[in-house]
């Protein structure tokens, strides 16, 4: 009975081949109705001492590899030489980059060091190790493998949702056809089929289409290999191939360069009379120069804010750009004419910064109105250089209250003080 | 035999639910899923027309300045980076430390690892401003002056990190893939589908699913997750060191490695749950993605929010008891300073929100874990807007001060980067098999073994 339910199935499955074909026996599929099944049929196979089979489940069935007798896989130690040699990739790569073909330094700290190096060995012994893994995996699996003799049986199909097979080759050298047949039955088989295939050699031949597309592909992926090693190896006195215009070219005229838009060729030219830059009008002459119809303003431009804040804020402005010569007072000693008095310079025509806050000086700048004080701020007199280019308006108008404050102080009696703070004085 | 016959048909189920999301006709496909997939997919069209526009004009088109050169682009590398950190947990440490319930989801979680690292790409070859440059400046290679680059520099190392965690979670993911994808060539074949067929048998690589190739796939799985295992937990650290080595106060602490994972793996997995939940009732995958599975990511959310709430105590405490009077301020700032708004938002998302999963009602009520962990990702990715906008625009120099204010095109970036990584996932649901279904049958075989006699 078994062997008719054999033949019937080889005639079913041969009508699948092409004519003029020559069939080939693989060897015997078997089905199990479960895991455990499995397990048992894979012990009498495994003792009665093939070696060309194998099972086939759609999950790793637990204890399988002692079922069938399977020595362990080399596959952690090729992943540990892929591992090793990760680390020696990225220990040798950051030494040679770094500390040989071009010497970084780096806070005079050494140019190579263990420490330095370690997340980029770390990461390249899992990187490695991983790629060792993958492929080691696939290589010793022989796969990809997309054909087998296997996959024509459509039983099969079910092998990888919820059948249990063990296939036999015929190439065992313990296989004899009906014994072994009986070995899989007698193990527990629900059904055993043959395998076969097919050996015409236009079914063995890669296409030659996708032979074409292989090679055409291959030899196209060579091209810019091809043309890098060309450019790297010679010299053009082309200009330059670019495919992103980028940054090389932008719509501006650099100095000295030559221009045809005008009839003397210069790039370079003089802003057109009565040009203002935008935000450059400053047309607020109070405000900007001091000026209220052409004489020093006696007050302070409405946008200054007279408050204990604005001349705390000046004090601070006054601090860092007129106490190095005027002096914390203002009185005109400032540590720059300390040390031009200690190295002589006194000798050698030395002209002393202003006292600010002398009223009986021949240059009474108590008595200067607002914008005159803050016009020599910003342009500076005799020696003293302008400082326009250095502190915004606001500001300079801020240290002219700040001034003012020391000036009153600087010549105040005791009736100025009101009563409350006095005795704060003694 | 009856165990026998059991086992067989569960082994069908499950096979057979799973496939079926990548089976089934596209008119029976959920209309839920069409409808994300129309929103998700304009939004990624966004992600397009924003990033098209930047390489014509610049990143001038953000709103980073002077002080805030990293701002947005770099929140959102590093959210997303953080994103897919709860993917490789899943698939590599639950394996090592044999947790079943993981296998219901560790595929899902793997696919949005990938596509939470490919996102996540985007933003620094971008923030280069020259992206068709940025493959050639990352890789190891000499400058047009002959100079190499500074191993010494934590971003070279990120480079590293990154590379090799997208590499790795594809190769892992691939592996883990294989025997699936087999399985649906298998059953295309059986309907006589040959293009079908022929696609996925491509992919399969030909796999029998014999003895000895599970033998040898099984040791390289366990591999590939014990060395993904120390690779999850190295690739945060890095990105964190492109903070903790760099000088800025607030960002130069030796807590940060623990801090990122942690947080990274607090907002994977809340993006898992917001992911898995959805996609457990549109395709009918309740029998396999369980109540108790979603139970025990609900725990780990809130044991990793207490870690993260743990490391905002004690940055706050070192910066009181440091004496350091710069980090001092910082930390005042983040709380007071003029984006106090946003620390207060990841405070509350992050250490408050998670403790409603010490009650059972919040970690079985599907809408509220999905709301919750919205929540969760909102406060992670301020996380990483505080720690990286408020050192930057407040550093020694009070003259660099400055204010952060996102344009339209930060907006856009943004919102096309879910757009794109929900589209990936949503033509990843349709396409490969969602569910590990090897695993998930090596998982259950202890209750369907059949026949006796083993150990």
């Amino acid at each position: 009975m078994a062997s008719d339910e054999l033949d019937n199935e080889v005639t079913a499955e041969s009508d699948m081949l092409l004519p003029g074909s020559e069939t080939v026996f693989y060897g015997l599929l078997a089905e199990y109705d479960s895991p455990g099944a499995l397990l048992q049929a894979a012990e009498q196979v495994r003792d009665a001492g093939y070696e060309k089979w194998d099972c086939h489940a759609p999950y790793p069935v637990h204890g399988l590899d002692p079922a069938m007798g399977i020595r362990s896989t080399i596959l952690p130690v090729l992943v540990f030489a892929g591992g090793i040699t990760g680390t020696a990739t990225a220990i040798l790569m950051q030494w040679w980059m770094n500390a040989r073909a071009w010497q970084w330094v780096a806070s005079g700290k050494p140019y190579f060091s263990v420490a330095q190096q370690i997340p980029i060995a770390f990461e390249l012994t899992v990187l490695f190790s991983a790629f060792t893994a993958f492929w080691g995996m696939w290589f010793l699996n022989k796969l990809p493998q997309v054909w087998h003799p296997l996959f024509r049986k459509k039983r099969f199909l079910k092998a990888s949702s919820n059948g249990f097979f063990i296939s036999v080759e015929s190439q065992d050298p313990s296989f004899r056809r009906a014994d072994t047949e009986k070995l899989l039955r007698e193990a527990g088989a629900v059904a055993v089929e043959e395998v076969s295939y097919t050996t015409s050699p236009e079914q063995r031949n890669v296409p030659r289409p996708l032979l074409g597309f292989i090679l055409l592909t291959t030899v196209l992926a060579l091209v810019p290999f091809a043309f890098i090693a060309k450019y790297r190896t010679t010299h053009s006195d082309k200009p330059h191939f670019y495919i992103v215009g980028d940054m090389d070219f932008q719509q501006k005229r650099r100095p000295q360069s030559e221009s045809d838009v005008f009839a003397d060729s210069r790039a370079d030219r003089v802003g057109v009379a009565g040009t203002v830059a935008r935000g450059e009008l400053k047309e607020d002459d109070h405000f900007y120069r001091g000026l209220v119809d052409g004489e020093w303003a006696t007050t302070f431009p409405p946008q200054l804010e007279i408050s204990e804040r604005r001349m705390r804020e000046g004090e601070e402005r006054f601090q860092i750009y007129c106490t190095p010569c005027h002096g914390q007072a203002a009185a005109g000693n400032g540590m720059i004419h300390q040390r031009a008095m200690a190295v002589g310079a006194g000798a050698t025509g030395w002209v002393q910064p202003l006292n600010l806050v002398d009223t009986t000086a021949q240059l009474n700048v108590v008595r200067q109105p607002h914008g005159q004080i803050f016009n020599t701020i910003s342009n500076g007199i005799r020696t003293m250089p302008g400082y326009k280019s250095q502190i915004p308006e606001m500001d300079r108008w801020k240290i002219v209250l700040y001034l003012r404050a020391i000036q009153r102080s600087r010549n105040a009696s005791i009736e100025d003080v009101p009563p409350s703070k006095r005795p704060a004085l003694r | 035999m009856s165990s026998a016959a059991e086992a067989s048909k569960f082994f069908q189920g499950v096979t057979d639910t799973v496939c079926d999301i990548v089976e089934r006709p596209w008119r029976r496909m959920p209309k839920a899923w069409y409808i994300a997939l129309a929103i998700s997919s304009c939004a990624a069209g966004l992600l397009l027309v924003a990033l098209t526009y930047l390489v014509f004009t610049g990143i001038g088109i953000w709103g980073n300045n002077n002080s805030e050169g990293w701002a947005w682009d770099i929140t959102n590398f590093v959210f997303w980076i953080g994103i897919g950190h709860a993917g490789t947990l899943i698939s590599a440490i639950l394996f090592l430390m044999r947790q079943k319930w993981r296998t219901s989801i560790n595929r899902a979680a793997e696919a949005m690892t990938i596509f939470a690292v490919m996102t996540a790409g985007i933003f620094p070859l971008f923030h280069t401003g020259r992206p068709w440059f940025a493959v050639y400046w990352l890789l190891p290679l000499p400058n047009d002056m002959s100079v190499w680059p500074q191993f010494r520099s934590p971003l070279m190392w990120d480079v590293f990190a990154v590379s090799t965690y997208l590499t790795v979670s594809v190769l892992f993911w691939y592996v883990g893939l294989v025997p699936d994808v087999a399985t649906l060539r298998d059953r295309f074949a059986e309907r006589g589908q040959k293009l079908r067929a022929a696609i996925y048998g491509v992919l399969a690589m030909g796999w029998r699913g014999s003895g000895r190739q599970w033998h040898r796939f099984e040791k390289a799985y366990l591999i590939l997750a014990a060395l993904s295992t120390p690779l999850v937990l190295s690739v945060h650290s890095v990105v964190s060191f492109d903070f903790a080595v760099g000088q800025a106060p607030g960002w130069h602490t030796t807590i940060f490695p623990p801090y990122f994972v942690a947080g990274a793996i607090f907002s994977g997995f809340a993006m898992v749950l917001t992911l898995m939940i959805p996609a457990r009732y549109l395709f009918g995958l309740k029998d396999i993605v369980r109540a108790d599975h979603i139970e025990a990511m609900c725990k780990i959310i809130l044991a990793t929010g207490m870690m993260v709430g743990f490391s905002y105590a004690t940055e706050y405490f070192i910066a009181w008891y440091g004496g350091n009077p710069y980090e001092r301020f910082t930390f005042f700032n983040r709380a007071f300073g003029p984006f106090w708004w946003s620390a207060w938002i990841m405070m509350t998302c992050n250490v408050v929100v998670p403790q409603a999963f010490w009650f059972k009602w919040c970690r079985t009520n599907p809408f509220v874990i999905v709301f919750l962990c919205l929540l969760v990702n909102v406060g992670m990715w301020f996380e990483r807007f505080v720690i990286i906008c408020t050192s930057l625009t407040r550093t020694w120099t009070p003259s660099s001060w400055h204010y952060f204010k996102p344009t339209i095109w930060d907006g856009f970036t943004l919102i096309g980067s879910f757009g794109l990584f929900f589209t990936l996932f949503l033509i990843f649901l349709r396409f490969l098999p969602a569910v590990a279904m090897f695993e998930v049958k090596v998982a259950s075989e202890h209750h369907h073994a059949g026949g006796s006699g083993h150990h």
